[in-house]
C-alpha cells in the first residue's frame, strides 16, 4: 500500500485568536497538527501496520511545519514532504493548494490518499475533494470506518447524525472524521526515531509550478472575531408578564419577529 | 546545548564568581524533541492517569502496576536507562523534562519518579554489567519496578547510622540480610528493592534484593497526609537470602552511592516541583476569571493580582534555576569519555560536584511549591478547602517535598558546609575573592546604575556575591572550626545562596531571552525578573544582617554593617504596578506563561 497523508499545520485549540490590522496575528501561538489530520495520520499507520507498505505526509506551508511533521513521523509514519511555498507564494486557498498537491501526487501511484475532514482554522472541507477531482480518483469524505480488502473498500461515512455504510475501490481519496480511531501520541522511541526518517522538502520549481499556476482564487475581504455573547437577563414577574416582555424584546431589542 | 570551552563549570562558583552565560541552560533552549518528548509525557498524564486519580488515592495499586506498563511502552521508563541495556539513553534534560510533567499526576509522579530515579539509577550508574544486563531492560520497559530502601525507623537523615545488617553465609554463596527499610516508596508493588546494610556491623554496602528472595516482606501500607497515590510501606527483611552477585558497588562504599543517589533523588525533586506549582497555579488563575464576588470577577481585584504575580515570578525563578542546574549535568556529563559513562566514579565525581545546586534545587522548588499550592488554595477560598477541588490534593501532596530527599533542613545545611570544604580544598578561590573584597570595601563609592533593562537587576546580582562572601566570611572567621555548631547562622548562609543561586537564573535566563528575541517579546520575562529580584534581593539583606550581627563585635560591626548598607544601595521599583501588568497577561491566558 502506497500512503499518503495530507497533513496541515494550525493553530493549537486553546490558542486564543487575535485580529489585528485584518489578519490573525500568530505571534508567540502555538501550532498543532490539524486535529482531522492526525485521525488520518493515525489511520494510514494502522493501515500500513495491517496492510504493509508506507506513509508519507506531506504539507504545504513554511519551515515551520517542519516540526508538525517531525510528530507525525515521530507517531509512525515513513517519509515526510514539505512542499515550501514561503518564499513563492503569499497565500494559499483551496484551488491553489490542491493544484500544488495534485501536481506533487499525480506520478506517486499513491493507493490511499487520507486527508482530515476539515481543517480547524479555513474550514472548508474542499482540498481532499479537490484534489480527488484533479487526480481523477473517487472520493469519500467525513469517513468513520475503513476497510480494506484487496482493492475492494468498504466505508461507513458520518453524514450529520446518521451513517452511510458504501463501497468503493482503490485507489481512493478519504477524510477522516472524528471517530475513525484514536489517535496515539509519540512514544519517545518514535521521536528519537523521527530525527533520521527522511523529510523532503520541494519548492514550486521542483513540481514545475508557475506562481501564475496558482494563483488564489479566493478574495479574503474581512476577518473578524464573532461578537462577543452578551450577558443573559432572567425576566421576571408572572408567565403572561414574562412571555409579553419576551415579545417585546424579541421586537424591540433582538429585532428578529 | 552550546558548549564554547572544554572547561567545567564549579559547583557552587556562582557564590563568588561570574559564570559565562551561553553555558546556562534555559527553558528557552528546549529542542523540538525535548519538546516532543514534554508533550508524550503530558498526554499521557492527561489521558491515562488523571481518569483514575481517584482509584490511585485509594490505594488501588493494579491501576499503579498498569501505569507504569503503559508508561514504558510510550519510553516514559527508559530516558536514563542505557540504549545498550535497551534504554534511550536521552539527555538530562529530556529526563527533567519528563519529571516536570509527569507531576500533575499527583501521587503516581512520586511513583514514576521512585521507579526511574532513585530504584532504577544505583544500577545504572554502578551496577556491573551483569547486573545491568539482567536488569535494566526490564526496568526500562516496565516489566519489573523498583525501589529504594535507605530509610530505618532509627536513621533518617542520619543515613549511615542504619541498623540493618549483611552477613555472608559459611558457603560463600550469599549475604544474610536483617533489619528493617521504613517509608519505601513502590514496597506494595516493586519487584527490585535497593537496599543499604553494613556487612559485618560496620561495611555500609548497597545489594539489589528481590521481593521473592526468602525472608523479604513487606509491612502494611502507611496512612499518608497526601501523595496518597502513591504505596509506602516498610521493607522487612527476615534471614533475606541475597546472592552475593548482588552486592551493588564495592563493599563499604554503599556511601558513595548513596549520596550521589540522593543528589540525583533533589534536583529531580526540583523539577518535579516546577510542574506541579505550574499545575497549581492554572487552576487557580483559572478559578480567580470564573468566581464572582461583589458582582466582581476576583481576578479584577488588585490583590489577587499581586498574587498571582508573586506566584508566577517564583515559578519563574524555580524553573529557571532547575534547568540551569540540570543543564550543568548534561554539560558535565556529556564531556565524559565513553570509558568514563560506563564508570560509576567518574559519573560520581560529575554528580557530587552539583551538590550545593542540587540541594537549592530542592530547597528552592519545594518551598516555591508549598507558597504557591497555599496561595492556590487561598484563592479558592473554602472551595480550595473541599476535597473534590484539585487544589487540595495539590496542597497536601506539596508537604511532603520539604522532607523527603534529605530535609530542607539537612539541604540548607549542605550548602555552607559543602562551600567551605571546597574552598579549603582550593577548589574555589573564596580567600582570593574575600581579600579583593576587604580592599575593595574600604573605598567603596556608590555606583551609578543605568536603565538599560536588567542593569538594576545585574548590579543586585553583583552586590549580592559580594554580601555572600562578606557574610560567610565574617561567620568563618568568628567561628572557625567550630561553625558547624551555629546551625542558624549556617541557615543565614544558605538562604543567601539560595536567593542568589536564583535571582542569578533569572537575570541570566531573561538575558539571553533579551538578545534572541529582544525586549519587547521578553517583557513579561523582564517583569518576573525585576519583581523576584527585588524581593529576593531584601531577604538577602535581611539573613545577612543577622548573619554580621551574630559574628562581629564593637567597632568592626559598626563598620561591616556600613559595608552592608552601602553594598546594598539601590534604586527599587514600585513594584505594585509591575506586579498588576505581569499578571494582566496572566489571567488573559489563563495558566503560567513567561
Amino acid at each position: 500500500m502506497n500512503i499518503f497523508v495530507l497533513v496541515k499545520r494550525t493553530f493549537d485549540t486553546e490558542e486564543k485568536i487575535v485580529v489585528s490590522g485584518g489578519k490573525i496575528q500568530e505571534d508567540g501561538a502555538e501550532f498543532i497538527i490539524n486535529p482531522y489530520d492526525e485521525y488520518a495520520i493515525e489511520e494510514a499507520i494502522q493501515k500500513r501496520d495491517a496492510l504493509g507498505g508506507k506513509v508519507t505526509v506531506v504539507t504545504i506551508g513554511g519551515e515551520d511545519a517542519e516540526k508538525q511533521l517531525r510528530t507525525a513521523l515521530a507517531m509512525g509514519a515513513d517519509e515526510a514532504v514539505l512542499i515550501n511555498t514561503e518564499d513563492d507564494l503569499d497565500e494559499l486557498d483551496q484551488y491553489s493548494s490542491a493544484y500544488i498537491l495534485s501536481e506533487y501526487l499525480k506520478d506517486k501511484e499513491a493507493d490511499l490518499i487520507l486527508a482530515g475532514n476539515v481543517a480547524i482554522d479555513g474550514g472548508s472541507g474542499q482540498v481532499g475533494p479537490r484534489l480527488a477531482d484533479l487526480l481523477g480518483i473517487n472520493y469519500v469524505t467525513t469517513v468513520t470506518s475503513l476497510e480494506i480488502d484487496g482493492t475492494n473498500v468498504k466505508i461507513v461515512r458520518d453524514i450529520e447524525g446518521d451513517s452511510e455504510v458504501l463501497e468503493t475501490s482503490l485507489p481512493l481519496l478519504v477524510t477522516a472524521q472524528q471517530g475513525l480511531n484514536e489517535p496515539r501520541y509519540p512514544s519517545l522511541p518514535g521521536i528519537m526515531k523521527a530525527k533520521k526518517k527522511p523529510l523532503e522538502e520541494l519548492e514550486l520549481d521542483d513540481l514545475d509550478i508557475d506562481e501564475d499556476d496558482v494563483e488564489v482564487k479566493v478574495e479574503t475581504v474581512e476577518i473578524y472575531l464573532p461578537p462577543q455573547k452578551a450577558a443573559g437577563r432572567v425576566l421576571e414577574g408572572d408567565l403572561s408578564a414574562q412571555v409579553k416582555e419576551l415579545v417585546n424584546l424579541l421586537h424591540s431589542e433582538a429585532k428578529v419577529i | 546545548m552550546e558548549q564554547t570551552t572544554n572547561s567545567i563549570i564549579k559547583g557552587g562558583g556562582f557564590l563568588i564568581e561570574d559564570v559565562e552565560i551561553n553555558r546556562v541552560f534555559t527553558p528557552e533552549d528546549f529542542t523540538d524533541e525535548q519538546k516532543m518528548i514534554a508533550q508524550t509525557t503530558q498526554e499521557y498524564v492527561t489521558n491515562e492517569v488523571l481518569p483514575v486519580v481517584e482509584n490511585l488515592e485509594h490505594h488501588e495499586f493494579d491501576h499503579s502496576v498498569r501505569l507504569l506498563k503503559t508508561a514504558g511502552e510510550l519510553g516514559l521508563l527508559a530516558a536514563d536507562v542505557p540504549e545498550e541495556y535497551e534504554g534511550l539513553g536521552l539527555d538530562k534534560i529530556s529526563s527533567a523534562l519528563i519529571a516536570e510533567k509527569m507531576s500533575p499526576a499527583g501521587g503516581f509522579s512520586i511513583t514514576h519518579g521512585a521507579h526511574v530515579g532513585i530504584g532504577s539509577l544505583p544500577i545504572v550508574l554502578f551496577g556491573n554489567h551483569e547486573q545491568k544486563t539482567q536488569y535494566l531492560p526490564k526496568l526500562a520497559s516496565g516489566e519489573l519496578i523498583a525501589a529504594y530502601a535507605l530509610t530505618e525507623p532509627g536513621s533518617g537523615s542520619d543515613a549511615l547510622g542504619a541498623k540493618t545488617t549483611a552477613k555472608l553465609n559459611e558457603a560463600g554463596t550469599h549475604y544474610v540480610l536483617n533489619g528493617e527499610k521504613q517509608w519505601i516508596t513502590n514496597a506494595g508493588f516493586a519487584d527490585v528493592f535497593v537496599v543499604y546494610a553494613k556487612i559485618d556491623g560496620d561495611k555500609f554496602t548497597a545489594f539489589i534484593v528481590e521481593r521473592s528472595y526468602p525472608g523479604v516482606s513487606v509491612g502494611p501500607e502507611e496512612k499518608k497526609m497526601g501523595i496518597k497515590s502513591s504505596s509506602t510501606r516498610t521493607l522487612i527483611l527476615e534471614d533475606a537470602q541475597v546472592p552475593v552477585e548482588n552486592l551493588l558497588g564495592e563493599v563499604g562504599r554503599g556511601h558513595i552511592i548513596a549520596f550521589n543517589i540522593l543528589n540525583i533523588g533533589r534536583y529531580k525533586l526540583g523539577v518535579g516541583t516546577v510542574g506541579a506549582s505550574k499545575r497549581a497555579f492554572e487552576l487557580a488563575v483559572a478559578y480567580t476569571n470564573q468566581r464572582q464576588q461583589f458582582k466582581t470577577k476576583l481576578s479584577d481585584f488588585n490583590l489577587t493580582k499581586e498574587k498571582i504575580a508573586s506566584m508566577a515570578s517564583h515559578i519563574y525563578a524555580s524553573e529557571s534555576l532547575n534547568y540551569r542546574t540540570v543543564g550543568y549535568f548534561e554539560d558535565r556529563l556529556s564531556q565524559l569519555s565513553d570509558e568514563e559513562q560506563k564508570d560509576g566514579k567518574s559519573i560520581a565525581a560529575a554528580i557530587a560536584e552539583y551538590a550545593i545546586e542540587c540541594s537549592i534545587a530542592k530547597v528552592f522548588g519545594s518551598e516555591t511549591l508549598d507558597f504557591v499550592a497555599d496561595e492556590a488554595v487561598q484563592l479558592h477560598g473554602g472551595y480550595g478547602f473541599m476535597a473534590e477541588y484539585e487544589v487540595e490534593r495539590i496542597y497536601r501532596d506539596s508537604r511532603i517535598n520539604r522532607i523527603f530527599e534529605g530535609t530542607n533542613e539537612i539541604n540548607r545545611m549542605i550548602v555552607p558546609g559543602t562551600f567551605m570544604k571546597k574552598a579549603l580544598k582550593g577548589e574555589l578561590p573564596l580567600l582570593q575573592v574575600a581579600q579583593e573584597l576587604q580592599n575593595e570595601l574600604l573605598m567603596l563609592m556608590p555606583e551609578e546604575i543605568g536603565n538599560e533593562a536588567l542593569e538594576q537587576e545585574k548590579y543586585l546580582v553583583k552586590n549580592a556575591k559580594k554580601i555572600a562572601v562578606l557574610a560567610a566570611g565574617a561567620a568563618a572567621q568568628r567561628y572557625g572550626a567550630k561553625l558547624d555548631a551555629e546551625q542558624e547562622i549556617l541557615v543565614n548562609i544558605a538562604n543567601i545562596a539560595n536567593q542568589l543561586y536564583a535571582m542569578e537564573s533569572v537575570v541570566i535566563r531573561t538575558q539571553k531571552a533579551i538578545e534572541r528575541d529582544g525586549e519587547g517579546k521578553a517583557a513579561q520575562k523582564i517583569l518576573y525578573t525585576q519583581i523576584f529580584c527585588q524581593e529576593a534581593f531584601a531577604e538577602i539583606e535581611k539573613e545577612a544582617k543577622e548573619t554580621l550581627i551574630a559574628s562581629v563585635e564593637g567597632d568592626d560591626a559598626r563598620m561591616i554593617l556600613s559595608a552592608l548598607r552601602k553594598l546594598t544601595r539601590n534604586n527599587p521599583y514600585n513594584l505594585i504596578p509591575k506586579k498588576r501588568e505581569a499578571a494582566a497577561k496572566l489571567i488573559d491566558a489563563e495558566k503560567y506563561v513567561v
